[in-house]
């Protein structure tokens, strides 16, 4: 049945008719990129390639598959589910959503009580500033320079403008953008008191994991109190588990207004996304309770795989893994960096969140196509290609953690030496630097910047966006 | 899934069942993967590190001997707290002590056999432990892991799930307090016939280490994982002519009353010559014996194998209870109930196990026919187990030992502590290895060797290809911290990887310090229970139902 709705005479046609029928662009890039991924099979933290290439997955597209591919247990309460269940009704009441809403604050950080549903992240992020404004009657958002918390409507606005001037859909008369762990900005930002809410990823994900500073996130909630704006904590990417804390935010102490989760929390088998509440933000849900509405916006299918994610990532034994994980590829990339300290030149590590810097502009390109070749597969940051997001599993045993570092460090002196013919400074030879200019400076020093618009059908964006 | 309520206007409770594995089998497989990267761990700690961990593990289970004893009797109902307590000092500063001066850890150098010997523990252990002697198994289990640098996933026995499991976290606790690698320790909460099995087919599990019925020691051989499993015991205890009797008397009726003749160990069938008996019954019955008249005899052989098999209701009861309940008057002193019998042939009852005071007697004409009754004791049941002997001619004592298929034979000692290395040099163990002739890997008591294998740098044997000096070589080195550490942030930590200080750190650092209650998960918060009363009447049914069902693994079929 599913070779008669899916059959191509072989990989080099498909690829034609994706970019024919689907993205001409994205498809284009991969193949430039040296990552000529069509991912078939997937399996635990192995993803393959329809020509059989297996790789390891350590981008686990943000921490979706934390829980690995196809988790077995996740996959059965989806299928249990399925004989009794569909997405349901969405203006009813349900069983599966008010379980999950349950479950989740029950497990959330102190004072949230209340849990909205959507069905992905951007649509949880607009729920999350939506609900925002109604509690404050404020207008303004505040986000950080570089941050990426989705592509829908509002969510959009909150991020590099390089996607919502393309839609016409930059608002910078609302949308505040600060940098990045600069407590004075944010301070500038909040003191008209005009700010719905902050909202902040806890490690701003798609900027490379830089990690905030120490009292960062601390300095900004007292300055959102002070101001009577409300913190909004994105966990899509830094909750469930992935720091060793079911959600960063708790690993500073703070209790945030409105927490949003999406991405992982639903094990990667059915989409579902979620916005917890504080009592005294979550004012709408009393007052006109159809103000959202959604008609996946927590489907059922999608509440029962987020419970089973949320009871297994909440086991005692998963945090311990964690633990495990985090410490031997921590030590292991650290080893790995000794080899090549003027190539690999950092590494943020908050778990198993991490991202890698690398010694070139453009570092990061050069070694997730080397890490294609041997095997593995990591995303650069599109915001600062210096730096290899990299993203391991929760339930990694040790010998694949042994395997990824063997990958890794073979991987990574490669991609020095490809690095090394065009340094300094220089733009990779083999790989598009579209997305990027080479040689720009670091996200630090430049907040916001945007790529030169190229001309012609063959190369149409004036970006690449990679999640 | 189960079915919906369909009737109009129902308001009772709604309960949607998405499981698919049998309850608990999960999380004992996510036990299984945090033990997995404990071992991996814990095989590189060196021997004054794994000794700091024993030491306080072992401390940890002897300052609860009592509070276990206590406990093992009310949960399941079997022994003797008193007893107990010596068992479970016995097998926690005992058994440290007794392996003191023992090195599973560190490098062994034979210059002249040319020869390195490097540890390598076996991973990660799964330890079925009893329900007869469960915090004692526990413990010496737990131990001998940790002497070897492995971690252990215990899965109790399902009557004695409480105290075995609250015993492992303690001996956890300490472990990991001491710098034992988080995870060496862990216990399974819902033990059941399907989660066992679970366990023991998955690959993580590097050695099952199996102390039960024989269905369970059977299933752990045929589950493709290497094992060590122990079968049931049956113990002969033969009285030659030139025994000390009186002394021999006095063993025989302390070690069948220890903790109610509840050890695979305990004596079952004593054989004495005829020259000897009289004087030897005299001495026993002063120890503390009651001889049953032949109709008390066959009242008591009656109540304790209805049908022909062992009731076991009578497991680790104290004598005059049984002697009540057969409808007897026996004296409130009597500690043990002898019970003659004239052949020792398969239909004779009496002369099966017996896991309770009621001990078997048969009189010989001879030497030669004591040993074939003791023979035929273990045609019965206990092959490769233990038996015992009162003796003091050795060439009688090595017939004895030679004749019978057994792997120990205790002389002129009780056989409960006596076979279990208590008292005697075998080695302490709860775990009696039954060899080959009892259809097991192992043949002597369960000690930390049998835990650990090594690696052989085997030289060149030409004198002139020299031999590496290799000492003060130690492959191993100690934690320098918590085992994992917690993941701290690291623009928060120094070079070498450790949290700054003045940078707070969240209070539960540790992974393991939250285990108890979270079984659940989140959609079950802690302290909510877990189902109705329905649902734990019908739980306890199904408990009853596998504890019968291994009892009778343990005694036996009476033709085993
Ligand atoms: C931090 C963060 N927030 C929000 C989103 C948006 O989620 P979605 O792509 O499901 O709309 C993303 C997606 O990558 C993200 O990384």
């Amino acid at each position: 049945m599913a070779e008669e709705l899916i059959a191509f005479p072989s990989k080099a046609e498909m690829l034609d008719r994706s970019r024919q029928f689907w993205n001409p662009d994205k498809t284009q890039f991969w193949m430039d990129s040296g990552v000529p991924l069509v991912i078939d099979r997937r399996e635990g933290y192995f993803i393959y390639d329809v020509g059989g290439k297996r790789l390891i997955d350590v981008h686990l597209n943000g921490g979706t598959y934390n829980l690995g591919h196809r988790n077995p247990e996740v996959a059965a309460a989806v299928t249990a589910a399925m004989q009794r269940f569909d997405i349901g009704n969405h203006h009813f009441p349900s069983l599966a959503r008010t379980a999950l809403a349950e479950a989740l604050v029950n497990t959330a950080p102190p004072g949230l009580t209340k849990v909205v549903f959507g069905s992905g992240g951007g649509e949880a992020i607009d729920i999350a500033l939506k609900t925002a404004r109604h509690a404050t009657k404020k207008r303004r958002i505040v986000s950080i320079a570089k941050a990426y918390h989705g592509h829908t409507g509002l969510a959009v606005a909150t991020g590099d403008d390089r996607f919502s001037t393309l839609f016409l859909a930059d608002r910078p008369d609302e949308f505040t953008h600060v940098p990045f762990n600069d407590l004075a900005a944010m301070e500038d930002a909040l003191r008209g008191r005009d700010v719905a809410a902050v909202i902040m990823e806890t490690i701003p994900a798609t900027y490379g994991f830089p990690l905030p500073a120490p009292g960062y996130l601390e300095g900004t909630k007292k300055l959102c109190e002070r101001y009577g704006a409300l913190y909004i904590a994105d966990e899509v990417q830094t909750g469930l588990m992935r720091t060793g804390e079911l959600w960063a935010i708790t690993k500073h102490g703070i209790a945030p207004d409105i927490l949003v989760t999406g991405k992982g929390i639903s094990g990667g088998m059915y989409p579902v996304s979620a916005v917890l509440v504080s009592e005294a933000a979550a004012g709408w849900l009393s007052e006109d309770g159809f103000a959202h509405m959604s008609t996946f916006g927590g489907a059922e299918l999608g509440c029962i795989a987020a419970l089973k994610t949320l009871e297994i990532t909440c086991r005692p034994e998963i945090r311990s893994l964690v633990f495990y994980i985090a410490d031997v590829l921590g030590r292991g990339l650290r080893r790995i960096q000794s080899a090549y300290p003027d190539w690999f030149t950092g590494i943020r590590q908050d778990g198993l969140v991490m991202g890698l810097e690398f010694g070139h502009p453009q570092g990061a390109k050069f070694v997730m196509k080397r890490l294609y070749e041997h095997g593995v597969w990591a995303i650069f940051s599109t915001l600062d290609p210096r730096v290899l997001q990299f993203k391991p599993g929760l339930l990694l045993t040790p010998d694949l953690c042994a395997e990824l570092l063997d990958r890794a460090e073979v991987a990574i002196a490669a991609a020095r030496d490809d690095a090394g013919s065009a340094r300094p400074g220089g733009r990779p030879p083999a790989l598009p630097a579209r997305g990027t200019t080479p040689g720009a400076p670091g996200p630090r020093e430049s907040p916001a910047r945007r790529d030169p618009p190229s001309a012609g059908p063959a190369s149409p964006a004036n970006g690449r966006w990679v999640r | 899934m189960s079915e919906a309520p369909v009737t109009a206007g129902f308001d009772g409770p709604i309960a949607i069942d998405l499981l698919t594995d049998p309850a608990g089998v999960p999380r004992a497989r996510a036990m299984l993967q945090r033990a997995q990267w404990a071992a991996s761990a814990f095989a590189r700690y060196d021997r004054a590190a794994v000794d700091r961990i024993v030491a306080a593990a072992a401390a940890a289970g002897a300052a609860r001997a009592r509070e276990y004893a206590d406990w093992a009797v009310r949960e399941t109902g079997f022994g003797v707290a008193e007893h107990k307590v010596i068992k479970n000092l016995a097998s926690t500063t005992g058994l440290a002590q007794a392996y003191a001066g023992h090195d599973y850890v560190t490098p062994r150098v034979d210059p002249a056999a040319r020869i390195v010997e490097i540890p390598r523990p076996a991973g990660v252990v799964l330890a079925l432990t009893p329900s007869t002697n469960p915090v004692a198994t526990v413990f010496v289990k737990s131990l001998l892991a940790l002497m070897t640098r492995n971690a252990v996933v215990v899965s109790p026995h399902p009557l004695a799930r409480e105290c075995s499991a609250d015993a492992a976290r303690a001996l956890a606790d300490a472990a990991v307090a001491a710098g034992a690698p988080d995870g060496v320790i862990q216990v399974v909460d819902e033990p059941s016939v399907p989660l066992i099995n679970a366990l023991m087919t998955d690959e993580r599990t590097n050695l099952i280490v199996a102390t039960g019925g024989v269905g369970v020691v059977r299933a752990a051989y045929s589950s493709g994982t290497p094992a060590i499993g122990v079968g049931p015991g049956n113990v002969p205890v033969f009285v030659a002519d030139d025994a000390d009797l009186p002394e021999a008397a006095r063993r025989i009726v302390d070690s069948k009353s220890f903790d109610n003749s509840i050890l695979c160990t305990n004596e079952s069938v004593l054989i004495v010559t005829e020259a000897a008996a009289g004087a030897l019954l005299r001495h026993l019955q002063r120890a503390g014996a009651y001889l049953l008249p032949p109709e008390d005899r066959d009242k008591v052989r009656d109540l304790l194998f209805p049908g022909g098999h062992f009731d076991t209701r009578f497991v680790g009861k104290d004598a005059t209870w049984i002697a009540a309940q057969a409808g007897l008057r026996v004296p409130g002193t009597s500690r043990v109930l002898l019970a003659p019998f004239p052949l020792v042939v398969p239909e004779e009852p009496l002369a099966h196990e017996k896991l309770c005071p009621v001990l078997g007697l048969t009189q010989v004409g001879s030497v030669r026919h004591g040993i074939g009754a003791a023979r035929a004791v273990l045609r019965l049941g206990g092959r490769g187990h233990s038996a015992a002997i009162h003796a003091t001619d050795p060439a009688t004592i090595m017939e004895y030992g030679a004749a019978l298929e057994v792997l120990r034979v205790v002389v002129n000692a009780g056989s409960s502590l006596g076979s279990a290395g208590i008292g005697t040099g075998l080695a302490p163990s709860m775990t009696i290895g039954t060899g080959f002739f009892g259809r097991s890997s192992v043949g002597e008591n369960l000690q930390p060797k049998h835990l650990v294998q090594w690696t052989r740098l085997a030289y060149n044997e030409d004198p002139a290809v020299g031999f590496g000096d290799f000492t003060g070589l130690v492959p191993w080195e100690a934690p320098t911290g918590a085992v994992p550490p917690y993941p701290v942030a690291s623009n928060l930590r120094d070079h070498g990887g450790r949290p700054q200080t003045g940078h707070p750190v969240p209070a539960n650092k540790t992974p393991g310090q939250d285990d108890r209650g979270a079984a659940a998960g989140p959609a079950r918060p802690a302290g909510t229970p877990g189902g109705t009363d329905a649902d734990m009447e019908a739980l306890r049914a199904e408990i009853r139902r596998v504890v019968l069902e291994e009892l009778r693994g343990i005694v036996g079929d009476g033709r085993g």
